[in-house]
């Protein structure tokens, strides 16, 4: 009885070890900033929020609510979307620190910031 | 009558504005207003039903205007903006005086997508009025730079495509402000464009009657929605010295109108979907009216000239006829 009490207790402490290294990437992977995501919201005629701060690798996406098509172009031309339609998305990985203004090429009072840190 | 249209006229510029009709002339869509010239005065009556189209008995010619077509739409605003559009050629052709021709003023299309460019040429192709002056909507140049645009609508204009023409003693000149727009800022004309539509105008006599035509207003209407062009008063400097200027916008979906001087603005409502008036909403997006009055906000302006006064009368009529809504007539008189 205390035989088998010991095998299961080994078995356990085995799948747990085998567990914790299998999912270790992943535990790695989101504290590292490079899977951070986040996403600006196109809401009548607004970048929402108007200002988004992101860590270094994290990857920003644009995704249009509006009736009405709008782009998500760099200011410095670093990146630029296609048009984009209603529910579409454009998203775009930041590798370099820095700030990045953008505006909406077919309405260019819509305006907004990616803060790269 | 001419020394009184004259009188009226020097009335008018003493301050270079008229602010009577800087403050009357703003008609939004749905209010229901005609304006008619009366010895240089633009005077405003509500638009009945029966209302006289004496504007057009006699005139030596009329065009029309119609903008924002916006083919390929196809949200709740209007599911069908074919048919609406339909609906308005139709009404062109129903008209008792044959136009001498349309003036688009641009967004042509939703997404600049060639299916949408062929259903607008099928529709337009129905028309009895012949041929279509187009500038193009910032719609209509979503990708390549506006090259499709060009290559369909544009052949012989310059840049983006501008260019002028002549029509029975009237200069008309077609503006491209859609174009090469910089973050945070409104429509914009550009240097290039700037100096040939001062070339262009030059040695013109000042009684030629002018009008210009664009996509986004040629004047500010509100700047928070980017409802304006940056460098539109450049531009009108150089027609100052003309006595009778016209411009003709759309973009912003509903009537609106203003006198300034010698100049009268006039914005087109659209054949697709209305939009709401500056302010009055949290967006210019798209207005959701009961699809039975949808026809009430879309539609057609009618322009009637005449040599003999060298006036412009603008007409705007909507699409459904059960119960005009809104109409304005504005003009300008040269008297000189």
């Amino acid at each position: 009885m205390k035989r088998i009490w010991v095998a299961s207790f080994t078995a356990a402490v085995i799948i747990a070890i085998v567990l914790l290294v299998a999912g270790s990437p992943n535990v790695t992977a989101n504290d590292q900033p490079s899977a951070a995501t986040a996403e600006v919201k196109i809401d009548n005629f607004i970048f929402g929020p108007q200002t988004i701060t992101v860590p270094v690798g994290a990857t920003v996406t644009w995704r249009n609510k509006d009736d009405i098509p709008h782009t998500s172009v760099s200011t410095e031309g670093v990146f630029k979307s296609k048009v984009l339609d209603t529910d579409e998305a454009f998203s775009y990985t930041f590798t370099k620190a820095g700030t990045y203004p953008y505006y909406c090429t077919i309405h260019p009072k819509m305006t907004g910031k990616v803060v790269v840190q | 009558m001419q020394g009184l249209i004259d009188q009226k006229l020097q009335d008018l510029n003493d301050d270079g504005i008229d602010r009577r009709g800087f403050l009357k002339c703003m008609a939004w869509a749905g209010t229901g207003l005609v304006w008619t010239m009366s010895g240089g005065i633009p005077v405003s009556r509500a638009f009945a039903k029966t209302a006289d189209r004496s504007a057009s008995k006699g005139a030596d010619f009329t065009f029309v205007q119609i903008s924002d077509s916006h083919i390929g739409f196809n949200k709740p605003a209007n599911p069908d903006v074919t048919a609406t559009l339909q609906t308005a050629i139709n009404k062109i052709n129903a008209m008792p005086h044959k136009p001498d021709f349309i003036i688009h003023t641009g967004d042509l299309s939703q997404l600049s997508k060639p299916s949408e460019f062929d259903t607008l040429d099928q529709v337009l192709k129905g028309a009895s009025a012949k041929p279509t002056y187009f500038v193009p909507g910032e719609h209509d140049m979503l990708t390549d730079n506006g090259e499709q645009y060009l290559q369909r609508y544009g052949k012989g204009t310059r840049g983006s495509g501008w260019y002028s023409f002549d029509h029975k003693g009237v200069h008309f000149v077609g503006l491209v402000n859609v174009a090469n727009l910089k973050a945070g800022g409104m429509g914009s004309l550009g240097h290039e464009q700037l100096e040939w539509f001062e070339d262009d105008l030059k040695g013109r006599s000042a009684s030629t009657p002018i009008v210009l035509f664009a996509h986004i207003p040629l004047w500010t209407i509100y700047p928070d929605w980017g409802w304006g062009t940056e460098d539109s008063e450049q531009a009108l400097s150089y027609v100052k010295r003309f006595g009778s200027v016209t411009v003709l916008n759309g973009h912003i979906h509903q009537v609106m109108q203003k006198i300034e001087s010698k100049v009268s603005f006039h914005t087109a409502m659209s054949t697709a979907f209305p939009q709401p008036a500056p302010g009055t909403a949290p967006s210019a997006g798209p207005m959701k009216v009961p699809a039975d009055q949808l026809q009430r906000v879309l539609g057609i302006t009618d322009v009637n000239y005449l040599v003999s006064g060298r006036s412009l009368a603008v007409i705007d009529s909507p699409l459904g006829d059960s119960e005009p809504t809104s109409a304005g007539s504005g003009g300008s008189t040269g008297g000189r």
